[in-house]
């Protein structure tokens, strides 16, 4: 185990790179997901809002999806 | 919303049955393809820092190799989904073209700050530097990185989508010649940066031992970047349909 982590010598530019591959990789998910469900939740609430004017649109669009 | 009612058959098909199809089929294959992105990462990932050989010359720093290449990869092919969906939002007004457009570049941004990152960490111990001004390889990959950036900021500066996205799409396509310029750098000068080793006219010339990480880290990145890409165009059309709908608040008087 230790000799995994040595690296040969090069650990400390192995498990940075690797390390920072996580990281972004691990940030970028996280963004998106949360940037769409926040997206989705505001649009939910501003439907609601509008009431039924709005809800005729989201139903004659739904028509669009079955087609 | 008000006008919904007076658009004509085809005008709805064109706003709406595109994005809603999407939304529907795109829900649908987030799941499947995140599971099996964190598959072929697992696997590569085991393959790549445990069940592979160390180089007979880089000795454990050819690890680094098994994020640095596909990173470098998933860069120039996130600019080319940007470079191809801006070409189709700019001739045929097709309604997903620049939501894709503007969804491929945070993912392909990042992709490109991890190449460069992972190269300079492989470069200091077998080049002995971070940095080399003079590679043409290296210089090209941050220009890439500046064009992604540009091209958000673009994005992020002007309110309007359609003329945002027109803008956009130009900087993209403009920007594109960089790619073969990236592509070729390592032929065309042949400074620090190794050439190409896989993608050859007579075949790859690394063993089959590294070939298997490089491929699975390779898959296992290129699955990632369209599972991310569904997620960001999910979002950035509830982010659109915000937009109509504060818009149609706005008109009929409510209070946002």
């Amino acid at each position: 185990m230790t000799e995994f982590l040595h690296m040969g010598g090069y650990a400390a530019f192995v498990w940075p790179a690797y390390g920072l591959t996580v990281l972004v990789i691990a940030g970028l998910v996280w963004q998106s997901i949360a940037d769409y469900r926040a997206q989705t939740a505001l649009a939910r609430k501003l439907e609601e809002l509008s009431g039924g004017r709005v809800r005729r649109a989201a139903s004659s669009e739904r028509d669009g999806e079955a087609q | 919303m008000a006008g919904m009612s007076s658009l004509s058959a085809a005008q709805r098909f064109h706003a709406y049955a595109n994005p809603a199809r999407f939304m529907a089929l795109s829900a649908r294959l987030v799941a499947p393809l995140g599971v099996l992105t964190a598959l072929l990462i697992a696997a590569g990932l085991w393959f790549a820092l445990v069940a592979s050989p160390p180089d007979y010359q880089q000795g454990e720093t050819v690890r680094i190799m098994y994020v640095h290449v596909p990173s470098a990869w998933l860069a120039l092919f996130g600019y080319s989904v940007m470079a191809v969906a801006s070409a189709v939002a700019l001739i045929f007004r097709h309604p997903l073209a620049d939501v894709a457009a503007k969804s491929a570049a945070p993912i392909g941004a990042a992709f490109t700050f991890l190449a460069l990152v992972t190269g300079s960490l492989w470069g200091r111990p077998m080049w002995g530097t971070w940095w080399e001004w003079g590679d043409a390889r290296l210089v090209s990959m941050l220009i890439l990185l500046f064009l992604y950036l540009g091209y958000m900021a673009l994005w992020a500066t002007i309110e309007e989508p359609v003329r945002a996205a027109r803008a956009a799409a130009v900087l993209a396509l403009v920007g594109s010649v960089n790619l073969p310029i990236i592509r070729y750098s390592v032929d065309w000068w042949n400074t620090l940066h190794q050439p190409a080793s896989v993608f050859r006219m007579d075949g790859p010339t690394i063993a089959s031992s590294m070939l298997l990480p490089l491929g699975l880290m390779a898959l296992g990145f290129t699955v990632l970047f369209v599972t991310l890409l569904l997620v960001r165009m999910r979002a950035e059309i509830m982010r659109r349909r915000v937009r109509k709908l504060r818009l149609a608040r706005a008109a009929s008087g409510a209070e946002a």
